[in-house]
């Protein structure tokens, strides 16, 4: 599977709902951050919560999002941050 | 074995009535109640260990595994304590090499201590005079256990979850952490195949300490990033 993303593209977090076993949170969806770190290949665990085998795998990312984008009233100073980890069917290119 | 009935009756035939005169004879002494502490059975057990118990009982009876085994694997578990983490940092805190290979790849530099992490991918973050890492895990309590055992209490708490990614500052300061403007906090939610490890920040007049020395003032809260180790 090719790569999609390197580290500081921009990124968007597909913003969806659908239902079922989702590890994506709900504060980052929609929201625009920064890819810091490509971790590798895993299998995907919205498959194995329902016990199928996880195939095919999925490239997971550290997204870097600003603290103030996430949330509107974030008053810590602008350079705090939040890591997520996130599978790369849940991101867009946003550059 | 005893059921639950059988066994309070028991206690009612032979050893209340002993206790109640303890109590009794104390209450003329103290002028108060005796207080009992209550013991883990005292309680009903919930849904979920009543479901955990069914289903060690089902795989034991079908000669899945062996209670033999599962003993085995909780103590395993158990043996696993912020004891490690602590000298995992201590060597980072006095070995630069150790330290950038730490940070490139944490499984396999923990290997040098025996640590197998299993299949987690170990991300260590480094605390430094700009950076403040927190680490949480939002959804549930993913936990770097291979290196810091179980998780505390309040890191499963909701209030903590809920809280430490919307205002981390304050979260931290009602941990006694104290964060500058201007140093940076970077919060890492812990979501998927990665469990995360800060290396806190060496506190200054440590110079001249050996690697135990170091080891026994890294806490397991300083390696989740709610504190800050200091010099004793």
């Amino acid at each position: 599977m090719s790569q999609l993303f390197g580290i500081g593209d921009i990124v968007r977090v597909i913003d969806a709902h659908p239902p079922g076993h989702r590890r994506t949170p709900y504060y980052c969806r929609g929201k625009i951050g920064k890819i810091e770190r490509v971790c590798g290949e895993h299998r995907n665990p919205e498959e194995l919560a329902y016990g199928f085998d996880g195939k095919p795998l999925r490239r997971l990312y550290r997204v870097r999002f600003n603290q103030s984008d996430i949330w509107g009233h974030y008053d810590g100073p602008s350079e705090d941050t939040i890591d997520v980890d996130i599978y790369e069917h849940w991101l867009r290119s946003a550059e | 074995m005893m059921n639950e009935t059988e066994k309070h009756e028991h206690d009612h035939g032979h050893s209340h009535g002993d206790l109640d005169a303890d109590a009794h004879a104390l209450e003329h002494i103290h002028d108060h109640d005796r207080q009992f502490q209550p013991d883990l059975e005292d309680t009903p057990p919930t849904r979920y260990e009543l479901m955990v118990y069914a289903i060690r009982e089902l795989l034991i009876e079908k000669g899945h595994v062996t209670q033999e085994e599962i003993t085995k694997a909780r103590n395993t578990l158990e043996s696993w304590q912020p004891s490690r983490g602590a000298e995992i940092v201590a060597r980072a805190w006095t070995d630069p090499d150790f330290k950038t290979r730490l940070l490139a790849d944490g499984n396999e530099a923990m290997a040098d201590f025996g640590v197998d992490a299993g299949g987690a991918k170990l991300t260590v973050l480094e605390n430094t005079d700009e950076v403040q890492n927190v680490v949480v895990c939002t959804l549930c309590s993913c936990y770097p256990r291979a290196v810091l055992g179980l998780p505390p209490d309040w890191y499963r708490s909701k209030a903590y979850r809920a809280r430490v990614v919307v205002e981390p500052r304050k979260v931290l300061k009602e941990f006694g952490t104290d964060i500058p403007d201007e140093v940076t906090v970077r919060v890492h939610d812990s979501l998927a195949d990665l469990r995360y490890l800060v290396i806190p920040k060496r506190p200054a007049g440590t110079e001249d300490w050996t690697q135990e020395q170091l080891a026994a003032i890294v806490t397991r809260d300083s390696m989740v990033g709610v504190t800050n180790p200091k010099a004793l």
